[in-house]
């Protein structure tokens, strides 16, 4: 039997817990299910696909670094595309959510995320059709792990890439001030107030610093697999199955429970069936909500 | 000097459904002003109108000569007015030295080492419960970090709804004995309190509140004294004075 699937698992994995930390972060925060967080992902890696281009026009053709499929564009393209989709978040939030949330119930808020994921996909699909691109042509030769595993170069950097974004955001939310705001309107929003934080600048921190995630986890699914416009919905559930089960509001738990959906679904491949992958993700979140709703880091509300 | 005060304040959480019904109080520099009154009479809701939580309908609330009825609730510490909420008044999943950071890097310009330092000297349990989390304290130990995370601002008003709530009487005494000299540092205190004989022991002068509105005002122990306010709103009874 080949082990492959634990790599595959913890690889999709990882795109997987990084999607899920904006959604654990604006279901703390700002207390809602963002439905629309999918399409931010799917946004970010189209506005690094225009960028790459862009990119590679102004500066002409630049070679690949060492055994990557991909360069310096793509990366200072993913720089672009973070700030794009925290771009369009804040624009959403200004046009949409804020005046709903100011009406003060959360079910009409959640029910326009839902319209606001139909039209930032259907806006992706008149742009860019529904037909998938890639931001490189170039194979990639995999090399032997051991167990019969092998792996990509790209596979290593996104792997790394992920590790450093997640501990620079664990860093932010524990050593700064604005992080540490952020988790203290998450527990006491009336508290929070009375401290002296600016409640706007947390719900800016929290858009700017999820959209921005999604669109580098959005690149991430780009590179190992597609561009597509359903990209984002199509791991919609398995991150909103990834912040539950690791505990609304604790980003190491959403990290760690995206890897524990990506190798179940890898391993339901491996064990039962293909089609049984996008099976998993409800499996997980419905065993959590009925055996343990707050989650692995979870706590319980007061 | 005057350095709080309000003139004919109104608030509720409801239009039209005041629960503070034109109070004016005074707080002078450093002192200790004590605002009592039978459950109901609006004590917490007035200095919660105070700290921008209720919204405010009429009247008006001034800072040191500067009007801040409409400043919202997160810019008035910044103006140097502290509140301690009765409950739920620290960050229970942060641990201590978090919800003492937290309140200090508001303010960009301070020195964070030399104020939790400062903190520490004055409030020595906390420096030994730095690392846990404020949610395992003990009803009295949060008081005082609640306390202690609105000292380490230097506010110059202090306003605390009845810290002595769910405290056993040697950590109320403990308490209010902190209360005196936190006022000896030039902070002036605005306290309401239930426990009238606690309260009025430590302040300078008092306010019964009635129906929204100050019904009695004077020195704090002359309220104590006056056998017909104590008998009908402090629950004192004639002959257990």
């Amino acid at each position: 039997m080949s082990l492959q699937f634990l790599l595959d698992g913890a690889i999709s994995g990882s795109m997987i817990g990084l999607g899920a930390i904006g959604i654990t972060l604006t279901y703390s925060i700002l207390r809602f299910s963002n439905f629309a967080h999918g399409d931010l992902m799917a946004w970010g890696a189209y506005a690094a696909l225009v960028a790459v281009g862009a990119i590679g026009g102004l500066l002409g053709g630049i070679a690949p670094i060492g055994p990557l499929s991909f360069g310096l564009p793509l990366i200072l393209a993913t720089l672009v595309a973070m700030a794009i989709a925290s771009a369009i978040a804040l624009a959403l939030d200004w046009m949409l959510f804020a005046r709903l949330r100011a009406k003060g119930q959360a079910i009409i808020v959640v029910m326009a995320s839902f319209g606001a994921s139909m039209a930032l996909r259907n806006l992706l699909e008149f742009f860019f059709t529904s037909s998938p691109v890639y931001y490189s042509n170039a194979l990639q030769i995999a090399k032997p792990l051991g167990f019969g595993i092998r792996i990509t170069p790209d596979q290593i950097a996104l792997l790394a890439m992920t590790f450093a974004l997640v501990t620079v955001m664990h860093l932010y939310l524990t050593r700064s001030q604005r992080g540490r705001e952020m988790r203290a309107y998450a527990q006491d929003p009336a508290l929070a107030r009375v401290v002296g934080i600016d409640v706007r600048a947390v719900i800016r921190a929290t858009w700017l610093v999820g959209a921005a995630l999604a669109a580098a986890a959005g690149v991430m699914v780009g590179v190992l697999v597609q561009v597509r416009p359903l990209m984002g919905l199509d791991l919609l559930l398995p991150m909103f199955a990834a912040a539950i089960l690791g505990g609304i509001g604790s980003v190491p738990g959403a990290v760690l429970a995206g890897l524990v959906i990506g190798l179940s679904e890898a391993a339901a491949v491996q064990f039962i069936g293909a089609e049984w992958r996008a099976g998993v993700s409800f499996v997980i979140l419905m065993a959590v909500l009925l055996i343990r709703p707050t989650g692995l880091f979870g706590v319980t509300e007061r | 000097m005057t350095i709080l005060s309000t003139r004919n304040l109104v608030a509720g959480y409801e239009p039209g459904l005041p629960i503070v019904r034109g109070a004016s109080v005074e707080v002078a520099a450093g002192e200790i002003v004590v605002v009592l009154g039978p459950n109901g009479a609006g004590k917490s809701s007035l200095i919660k109108a105070i700290a921008g939580l209720v919204p405010i309908s009429s009247g008006t609330v001034t800072l040191s000569g500067q009007d801040i009825t409409a400043l919202p609730a997160h810019r008035k510490i910044r103006e140097g007015l502290a509140f301690v909420p009765q409950t739920e008044n620290v960050f229970p999943r942060m641990s201590v030295e978090e919800n003492l950071r937290l309140a200090l890097g508001i303010f960009r310009d301070r020195d964070v080492a030399q104020g939790l330092a400062e903190t520490y000297a004055l409030f020595p349990d906390l420096a030994r419960q730095a690392r846990l989390l404020a949610g395992s304290l003990s009803g009295g130990q949060r008081q005082m970090l609640a306390a202690a995370r609105a000292l380490i601002v230097k506010p110059r008003v202090l306003m605390l709804d009845e810290p002595s709530a769910g405290l056993s009487p040697k950590f109320v005494e403990q308490v209010f004995a902190r209360l005196q000299e936190v006022r000896e540092t030039g902070v002036s205190i605005l306290l309401v309190e239930q426990n009238a004989r606690a309260a009025l022991a430590i302040g300078d002068r008092a306010y019964v509140l009635v129906e929204g509105r100050e019904a009695h005002e004077g020195p704090a122990r002359s309220l104590w004294d006056d056998p017909v306010i104590a008998e009908l709103y402090l629950g004192k009874r004639k002959d257990a004075s």
